[in-house]
């Protein structure tokens, strides 16, 4: 272990007063207290969220409205604090989308215990969980801060899709094995 | 007006001076504590409390989000909180002195504002007369005599509250307070000196103090702070060390001692030790203004009757008011020092104030006493 | 003398030695390759092989290199590699399928080398093309093979960007079962298990190629009470349960060790279970009992746990009661009538609780008896005699012959008025042939699970807890002693079993007889002769062989099935 020994220097007169560096310290606090205040004026004024935040986490629909969640229970498995709590269902066979078969029929999210990780996003295989803008959750009860299936799209809305996947694979299915 | 004041018995006088007192030094520490707030978060790039507003001050324009801003109805709210707030008493402290050490606190707050004068006026020979509530002539000793009594208050709270904390704030309180008063009167003496010269009546009011600074002359105009720095200096870092302030509040530094002498109480007792802070800040400020910065002198070598002459001022009452706010002002600009201080200068640990009190200042002290008494005996003979 | 060790020892197996990755392991004659390197730790992936079904080696996922030691063809002496000074081998150049290649003196397996890796990866490309991958609704996603040979074996991306092939999905294969034929790798185990092991050959595949589809014979479904099993060998999501579709994720579930109480064979299950809700049975593998198999109607079982007709309030007269006061009404009710008590124990109650009710029997000088329930045995896996237990009943001396199914003798003594209360665990008494009017004429103390006419008749009731709410063992009909362990929690006002029962006894001068289920097992060690040396700690998961003899000469009902032949 190499202990470096470093050579103290000795104080001047003047430091040994303190006064310079009072005097110092003072001209730094002054150039402070005439500073421009950089505070938000917190419920009026709110910060621009940028892209890539991780807020409340949030269900969302493809373009064409449906609902992208097919309640594989990835999210509720890797979910840390065990937030997620999921009842998997079927999509009954006269659904438009019944070829996609599985939808949750409950989904909830205790925001209680979210700790905003964002571990649900990065799992989901379907692209159908979000950690949005939202950022703020207030409430007067427990069960105020569990959000349900409903509120979770309804705060998640609709984004855009990359792969409309289930619809490829409807059209392959209409299609059949021609070639 | 004055007339009819004058002709009240004296008691009615006095009953009325001591109301006076408290109306004016209770808003005044309120004021102070929004003061610090806002001193304390523009330092460190807040704005500090600006959203309470009571809704009739909301309907005046302007002024009214202007107060908002400047957090006044903050002021209020804890006033009002300080007031109506339950009073507990914890089980475990002796009742009677728990009680008693916010009023004996008050007590020396409220006594020593009377000695200091804080304006002036020309009478008709065109003398200064100061104005001051007992214009004694024993002015600085008074002041230091009933202000060292404060001390007791902080040593009785901490041991009356009769749990570790506040009693380790009453004894870093007694120590620091008998440490820092020896340089604090051993730097005042040389002036006193000075003022005290040979063939004059001897006094050791502020009047005659102030008239030294407000003579013609360079000498003469000007103020002791400059003619005696380092007797400045060392009453102002006393002045620090007597009045719990950073970066020498040891007896209530709340990052080891919780609230140090005062961690047991609560609401209205607290709020009595809190006023007491301000009130020994506002007075030493007072008194350090008088001393050293040519009291109610608006400038170095301008003195009070000089400007009363530019002005054409001539009434009595208006000098009056004129020098009382040229004192205020004063006094407020060194109690800005004082928060100013408070966010540069970090807390000295015990035993670094301990040393500075009795290895540094008081040398300095004695050293500065020496050779300003000296250079006076020379000067004066 | 009468646990496993007493048994004859199997006959030796003539063991020989093979090489398997540079390791030598000494295996029974015949095991084949896979087998082997399981039992060095080396892992050989497979799909269509099952121990329990025969080989058919048609999804080449068990590749591996095989050699034989170089010996000279004319004078038959090894040929020495110089290198190493050791006999060469001969490689095969072209790899082989494990699943049918048997051991052989001096096979030589190889598993880790680049071509091994190579076919593997190719294997996994080829299966993966037309898969649809359909992971996040698929519900074989956590225990499917395509997903971990993938993530162990495959290459780790694809080069396939052509379309692929459709198949039907969601087709109804049966009552119980769902194909998806997409999903479907053509392994036949389906097919094998139901020619081979059900004895129902209705699935085949159709048309060629990529577009090889499973299905049932025209006109035919997959109806028989083994279709379940199919769902657990298929290496893949193509066939699943409908019951358990969509249900929950099996990563979720916790796995409890059961017993199947359909029959007397106790086919050994595992119960899945998440926070207190069974989900799902499956068979566990015991080569002495159930092999890997169990019965569709099994699985059903676990139904009655949170079915809507659970007793959940110990009732006195009707009224809502606790233990304390249900069990000091119970024993004032029998003390009031000593003398005149019978005591209806079942077998399908616990080996443990059987020798409760019959310490209790005997304290109170009672005559006890169980209800036997006979039905037709399927050959299999179900047995002729419904009850699981009633060998346990003859080992603790509850019964000392086998049990009629009408209580007859109980219900001449009621009519004759020798009778006046009854303990009923676990037992209908209307079922077991008593009538309202000998009902009414009694006291009766019930024990059990589910409302039923005799609760209604009840002074007491004390509700019990099922087969997956406490632990216990079994006695099947081979004589083994089988464990069976707590799954979930029993409803709230559910009494466990024994603690009701050592109360009852307790309170009738029994003294103080432990609940605790090890604690007790010490006391029938002691007590009960065939039992004699056994903890209940120590009963291994597949079981313990009990000595049948004492008991050889009886009248038993159940016929073949699996791993069961009755005595001439
Ligand atoms: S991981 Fe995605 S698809 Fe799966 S349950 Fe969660 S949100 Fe739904
Ligand atoms: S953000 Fe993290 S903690 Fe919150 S629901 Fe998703 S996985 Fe759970
Ligand atoms: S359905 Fe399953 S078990 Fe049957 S052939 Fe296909 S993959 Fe194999
Ligand atoms: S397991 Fe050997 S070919 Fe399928």
């Amino acid at each position: 272990m190499a202990v470096i020994q470093v050579e103290r220097k000795p104080l001047t007169f003047a430091e040994r007063t303190y006064v310079p560096q009072i005097i110092a310290g003072l001209v730094t606090t002054w150039k402070h207290l005439v500073r421009r205040k950089d505070t938000l004026q917190y419920p009026e004024q709110r910060p621009a969220i940028p892209p890539g935040y991780r807020g409340v986490p949030t269900l969302v629909r493809d373009p064409n409205g449906r609902e992208k969640c097919v309640s594989c229970q990835l999210c509720e498995f890797v979910c840390p604090p065990k937030a997620i709590r999921i009842t998997p269902g079927e999509i009954p066979l006269d659904a438009p989308h019944a070829h996609v078969e599985r939808a949750p029929q409950a989904f909830d999210i205790d925001m209680l215990r979210c700790i905003y990780c964002g571990m649900c996003q990065e799992v989901c295989p379907e692209e159908a969980i979000f950690l949005q803008q939202q950022y703020s959750m207030s409430g007067y009860t427990r069960e105020e801060f569990v959000n349900n299936k409903a509120r979770l799209y309804e705060l998640g809305g609709t984004l855009p899709d990359q792969h409309f996947k289930w619809d490829k694979k409807k059209s392959a299915e209409e299609r059949g094995n021609e070639h | 007006m004055i007339d009819f004041y004058l002709h009240l018995h004296p008691l009615v006088q006095g009953t009325l001076k001591g109301l006076a007192v408290i109306c004016v030094i209770f808003p005044i520490a309120g004021v102070c504590s929004m003061a610090e707030r806002k001193v304390s978060a523009w330092i460190q790039g807040r704005p500090g409390p600006n959203r309470a507003i009571v809704p009739w001050a909301a309907w005046i324009p302007f002024i009214g989000p202007f107060l908002q801003k400047l957090g006044v109805f903050h002021v209020m709210a804890d006033g009002g909180k300080m007031l109506f707030k339950e009073d507990s008493l914890p089980g475990h402290v002796n009742k009677f002195y728990f009680v008693l050490a916010p009023i004996i606190a008050m007590m020396p707050a409220l006594t020593t504002v009377t000695a200091v004068p804080f304006g002036a006026y020309l009478d008709e020979a065109g003398r200064v007369v100061p104005i001051a509530l007992a214009n004694v002539d024993i002015g600085l000793i008074a002041v230091f005599a009933v202000a060292s009594l404060g001390v007791y208050s902080v040593i009785l709270a901490g041991w009356a509250s009769n749990s570790k904390y506040p009693f380790l704030g009453g004894v870093r309180a007694s120590a620091q307070l008998i440490s820092y008063e020896l340089s604090m009167t051993l730097s005042v003496i040389p002036l006193f000196l000075w003022v005290n010269e040979p063939g004059r009546e001897g006094t050791m009011g502020f009047a005659r103090v102030v008239e030294l600074q407000s003579n013609p002359g360079f000498w003469g105009g000007a103020w002791f702070v400059f003619v005696m720095p380092i007797s400045a200096f060392i009453f102002m870092t006393a002045l620090f060390a007597e009045t719990n302030r950073q970066p020498f509040d040891m007896p209530e530094s709340e990052a080891d001692l919780v609230g140090g002498f005062h961690t047991e109480y609560g609401a209205f007792k607290w709020g009595l030790f809190f006023v007491a802070e301000y009130s020994h800040m506002l007075i030493g400020s007072g008194v350090f203004t008088l001393l050293f910065l040519g009291g109610w002198n608006p400038l170095p070598w301008i003195p009070l009757a000089t400007l009363v002459d530019w002005l054409g001022v001539t009434s009595p009452i208006l000098v009056g008011l004129l020098s009382i706010v040229i004192f205020v002002t004063k006094v407020l600009a060194l109690i800005f020092f004082f928060m100013w201080i408070r966010w540069t200068v970090p807390r000295f640990r015990y035993d670094q104030v301990m040393e500075i009190g009795w290895k540094k200042l008081l040398p300095l002290s004695l050293l500065n006493l020496v050779a300003y008494a000296i250079g006076i005996a020379v000067i004066q003979s | 003398m009468n646990v496993v060790e007493s048994m004859p020892p199997p006959p030796k197996p003539d063991l020989i030695t093979v090489n398997i990755d540079g390791r030598d392991v000494a295996v029974p004659k015949g095991t084949n390759a896979i087998e082997a390197a399981r039992l060095v730790g080396v892992d050989v992936p497979f799909y269509c092989y099952h121990p329990k079904l025969s080989v058919v080696g048609n999804c080449r996922m068990c590749l591996i290199e095989i050699g034989m030691p170089a010996v000279d063809p004319a004078t038959k002496a090894p040929i020495m590699d110089p290198a190493t000074g050791k006999q060469r081998i001969n490689w095969i150049p072209r790899p082989q399928i494990g699943c049918a290649t048997n051991a052989s003196p001096g096979l030589h397996i190889r598993t880790n080398t680049p071509q091994i890796k190579d076919c593997r990866e190719g294997v996994m490309e080829f299966l993966l093309i037309n898969h649809p991958l359909d992971c996040p609704i698929c519900d074989q996603a956590g225990e499917c093979k395509l997903q971990e040979q993938a993530t162990g074996y495959g290459r780790g991306y694809s080069r396939f960007i052509e379309q692929k092939v459709v198949k039907p999905k969601r087709t109804q294969l049966g009552p119980r079962v769902t194909l998806d034929d997409e999903r479907c790798i053509l392994c036949s185990r389906c097919i094998r298990f139901c020619k081979e092991i059900a004895r129902d050959d209705v699935l085949g595949f159709i048309d060629r190629g990529s577009y090889s589809t499973l299905t049932c014979y025209p006109g035919k479904k997959l109806t028989n009470n083994y279709s379940l099993n199919t769902v657990d060998i298929c290496p893949v999501g193509a066939l699943t349960s409908t019951d358990f579709r969509f249900k929950m994720r099996v990563w979720f579930l916790k796995q409890t060790n059961s017993i199947d109480t359909e029959s007397s064979v106790g086919a050994n299950t595992v119960v899945w279970s998440r926070e207190g809700i069974i989900y799902r049975i499956t068979p566990r593998r015991n080569d002495e009992v159930n092999d890997t198999w169990m019965s569709d109607s099994g699985r059903e079982l676990y139904k009655q746990v949170r079915s809507s007709d659970r007793l959940t309030a110990i009732r006195v007269n009707g009224i809502d009661s606790s233990l304390d006061v249900a069990v000091q009404a119970a024993a004032e009710l029998i003390r009031a009538s000593a003398g005149a008590v019978a005591v209806v124990g079942s077998g399908r109650s616990s080996v443990e609780e059987q020798f409760l009710t019959h310490k209790l029997a005997k304290l109170l000088q009672a005559p006890a008896g169980i209800v036997s329930r006979v039905g037709e045995g399927d050959g299999i896996l179900i047995s002729a005699d419904r009850n699981p237990n009633v060998r346990g009943a003859l080992v603790t001396g509850l019964i000392q012959g086998l049990p009629q199914p009408k209580l007859e003798r109980l219900a001449a003594g009621i009519d004759a008025g020798t009778i006046r209360t009854v303990v009923a665990i676990n037992e209908d008494l209307v079922a077991a042939g008593l009538t309202p009017a000998q009902l009414a004429k009694v006291a009766i103390v019930y024990l059990g699970t589910h409302v039923q006419p005799t609760t209604a008749a009840a002074r007491v009731v004390i509700p019990t807890l099922t087969v997956f709410e406490k632990s216990g063992t079994f006695v099947n009909q081979q004589f083994r002693l089988q464990k069976f362990a707590k799954a979930v929690p029993g409803p709230a006002g559910a009494s466990d079993d024994l603690v009701a029962l050592s109360r009852l006894l307790a309170a009738l001068g029994g003294g103080a007889i432990p609940s605790e289920i090890n604690a007790l097992w010490s006391l029938m060690a002691e007590e009960v002769p065939a039992l004699k040396t056994i903890a209940f700690g120590r009963v291994p998961a597949t079981g313990l062989q009990l000595d049948p003899a004492p008991w050889a000469g009886l009248p038993y009902v159940e016929g073949e099935t699996l791993h069961y032949k009755p005595a001439p």
